[in-house]
Order: C-alpha cells, then structure tokens, then sequence
C-alpha cells in the first residue's frame, strides 16, 4: 500500500474508531488498535503508539469542558495520578519485553471487559459522609447538577481506590488505552464518587497518565510519526462527531450494537494472538 | 468583589485556575493538532508514492533527548516527519503544563499537602524519562 493510500484509510477508520468510542462510551484509542492490527495488520507497538497519542488528545479535549465547568474534581484527580503514573510506567516497561501475542491476548481481555461494563446500568448514588482518609486528603467536593443546583458528595475507600487505579495506571501503560473502564470502577464502585464526577475526572487523568509512558514509547520507537497523524486527526474529528450525535439519540441500543461488535473485534484479537498471528 | 470574604476569595481563585487549565488544555491540543497537520501535508507530498512498512515493528533504545534532537533537526529542514512528531511531543507537553499549572494554583491557595501531592506526580513523571538513560 502507498503512503497516501494509507493515510486516507486511516483518516476514515480513525473518524470512525473515534466516532464509535465516543458512542459507546470506550474511548477512541481501544477501538483503533484492533482496527490497525487486525484491519490493516499494523505492528501492534505502533498500533499501541498511535492510540495513545490519540488517547492524549481526545481526554484533554474533552477534560477542556468539564474542568472550565467545575465537574472535575481536581483534587481526587491528582491525588490518584500517583497510582495511575506509577502504573503506566510499570506497564509501559512491561510492554517492551511482553511477547506480542500475551499483549494481543490481553488487550482482547480488556476490550471484552470494557464492552460489557459500558452496558452497565449507571445510577447516581451519593454518599454524603467521606471516610477519616478522605477527610484528611479533602476528597470530598461539590458539582453543578443541570439546573445548576450545587450538589455536595462525600468519597469512601480510599485505599482501595488508589490501588485499583494502579491497575488502571498499568493497562493504559501496557495497552496505550486511556482505561476509563478500570478508572471509572475504582471512582465509581469503590470509592462511591457520583457518576458524572468520575467520568469527567477519569477524563482529567488521562493526559497525565498517558504521558507517563509516553517518554518510554517514544524511546523505544512505538511512535510513528506516518500513522500517529492521521490517527490522531481521524479519531478526535470522530469524536466530536460523536459527541454532537449522542446530544440528539438515545444511546441506549447503539450502545448494545457496538458492544457486540467490539466483542466481535475482541475475539478476532484473542484468536490472531494465541496463533501467532499478531 | 469588596464584600468577599476569604473563602470566596479562596473560591474566585480556584474558579480562576479552572478557566486557566480549561483554556491550556483545549489550546495545547488544537496548536499541537495543526503543527502536525501541516507536518503531515508537508510528509504527504514528498512521501505519497512510497510503499509503507508498518507491519514490521523497528524497534528503537534511544534516550528522549537524542529523539527531541533529531526532531529539531529535522524541523530546521523542514521534514514533514519531524514536523508530525514535534506536534505529538507539544501534545505530550500539554498534561505537563497542566500538572505545573496545579502546582501553582495549590502553592497560591497555600494548600501545601497538594503541592506534596503533585511534585510526587512531577517525580514519577521524571523517573519515566530517566528510564531511558538505563536502558
């Protein structure tokens, strides 16, 4: 394939990896890999590389909006990036001596699992008393509800949140995912934090946690600066597209089509590691 | 503003850094954007024609200075990939500023657990480049 053919595919599957992700909730950068590696058959470190840069690009787009609105908890944010650094770059090095098809296998795992949570019933729950941990961090805090009604939450677990957002840290440094999924989890599950501050923060640290592992990918050669472009562009076009359509649809029964066919990629990956074909 | 107390004061500055950080973070990724766009025309127009070979990973050890040095080689002489690659690393950039940017807000709050907190995130962040030197 030429350079310009290429490119052109690219830009098409990225806008419509970055149109799906910002649909079904997963995130551009989980889409794109299988596409590249299992679509175009692109070397799954570049795959990688290329879905971090547009990982970076796309959360910090995003974060833009929810920080200006005084959704994301800045505080909680920071705090839990010492997992989540600590995490990526662990991962990042361990991604440098994995063999590809343990990767390929893995990150087949991480899509299913991710598919299946986005179908996950979201309810607001708020809890009002934060743990003596909590307290002591100040990981409590306030967001505006749609009729600008200032609502107040507490945080619980703290512990147990910070380790699970190691675990986040290390997938999105191994697989060069943004890992909302695990993040949202640790946010959302265990540490009882209101649904729209988890997300929006979850966003937030994306940046910094992709950046954390990005020094090690650009050094050992992961980051092609020929499938990086039209990625990057593809899949953040996608994503406001996706964002403008998700304004006006109920995405209740996109959300269960793309599922099954994430599912369908996520398969496709499994079975082309164990054979050695990735 | 004359009537406000020190919490609301303390308020108006934190609002004032969500704009700041807000505002850094959609920039950084629309300037970065378009250095790579043009990075990627100037790449497309000599490179259209060749075939490319990205099923075969190269692998590469080379520490994150020497890779910013060729990159600012190669902006001098205006190649097309080192033009996409300097926008990455602006986009790369971007979270960086915003952890300085956090740094500063909490030392002006005089929050200074949260400056503890985020020079451990800044540490971490510089352990990760000096990872290239020992490999």
């Amino acid at each position: 394939m030429t350079v310009l053919t290429f490119t052109l595919i690219m830009i098409l599957g990225a806008f419509l990896a970055g149109f799906i992700g910002s649909l079904s909730g997963l995130g551009g950068g989980i889409i794109i890999i299988p596409l590249l590696t299992v679509v175009l058959g692109v070397d799954i470190h570049y795959a990688i590389g290329a879905a971090l840069v547009s990982v970076i690009a796309t959360s910090s787009g995003s974060a833009a909006a929810y920080v200006r609105e005084g959704i994301t908890n800045m505080r909680l944010g920071i705090f839990l990036e010492i997992a989540t650094t600590i995490g990526a770059v662990c991962g990042a090095l361990l991604s440098t001596i994995a063999p590809t098809s343990f990767i390929a296998v893995l990150f087949g795992m991480t899509l299913i699992f991710s598919a299946i949570n986005s179908l996950r019933k979201k309810e607001e729950h708020i809890v009002l008393e934060s743990s003596p941990l909590a307290k002591k961090l100040r990981l409590q805090g306030t967001y505006p509800s749609h009729d600008g009604e200032v609502i107040s939450y507490g945080t619980k677990n703290v512990i147990g949140g910070f380790s699970m957002m190691g675990i986040a840290g290390m997938m999105s440094g191994l697989l060069g995912i943004g890992s909302g999924a695990f993040k949202v989890i640790a946010m959302d599950n265990i540490m009882k934090i209101p649904f729209k501050v988890s997300t929006t923060t979850s966003n937030f640290m994306m940046g910094v946690t992709a950046m954390a592992s990005s020094v090690i990918y650009i050094q050992k050669g992961y980051i092609e600066p020929g499938i990086c472009m039209p990625v990057v562009i593809g899949v953040l076009f996608g994503a406001m597209a996706g964002a403008k359509v998700l304004v006006k649809t109920n995405p209740k029964k996109l959300r269960i089509f793309f599922a099954c066919l994430i599912f369908v990629l996520a398969v496709n990956m499994i079975y082309n590691g164990l054979n050695g074909k990735i | 503003m004359e009537k406000s107390n020190n919490m609301q004061q303390e308020k108006f500055g934190e609002k004032d850094f969500q704009n700041i950080i807000g505002n850094l973070l959609r920039y950084g990724v629309w300037i970065s954007l378009a250095v790579a766009f043009i990075g990627g025309i100037v790449y497309l127009m000599g490179h259209s024609t060749d075939i490319e070979n990205y099923s075969v990973f190269h692998e590469n050890d080379r520490n994150i200075f020497e890779v910013i040095g060729d990159i600012y080689n190669g902006v001098v002489q205006g190649k097309g990939e080192s033009l996409i690659f300097f926008g990455i690393i602006l986009l790369f950039l971007t979270p960086v500023f915003r952890v300085l940017l956090s740094l500063f807000s909490f030392l002006l709050e005089k929050d200074y657990l949260y400056v503890v907190i985020t020079l451990i995130v800044i540490l971490i962040i510089l352990i990760s480049v000096s990872f290239g030197f020992s490999h």
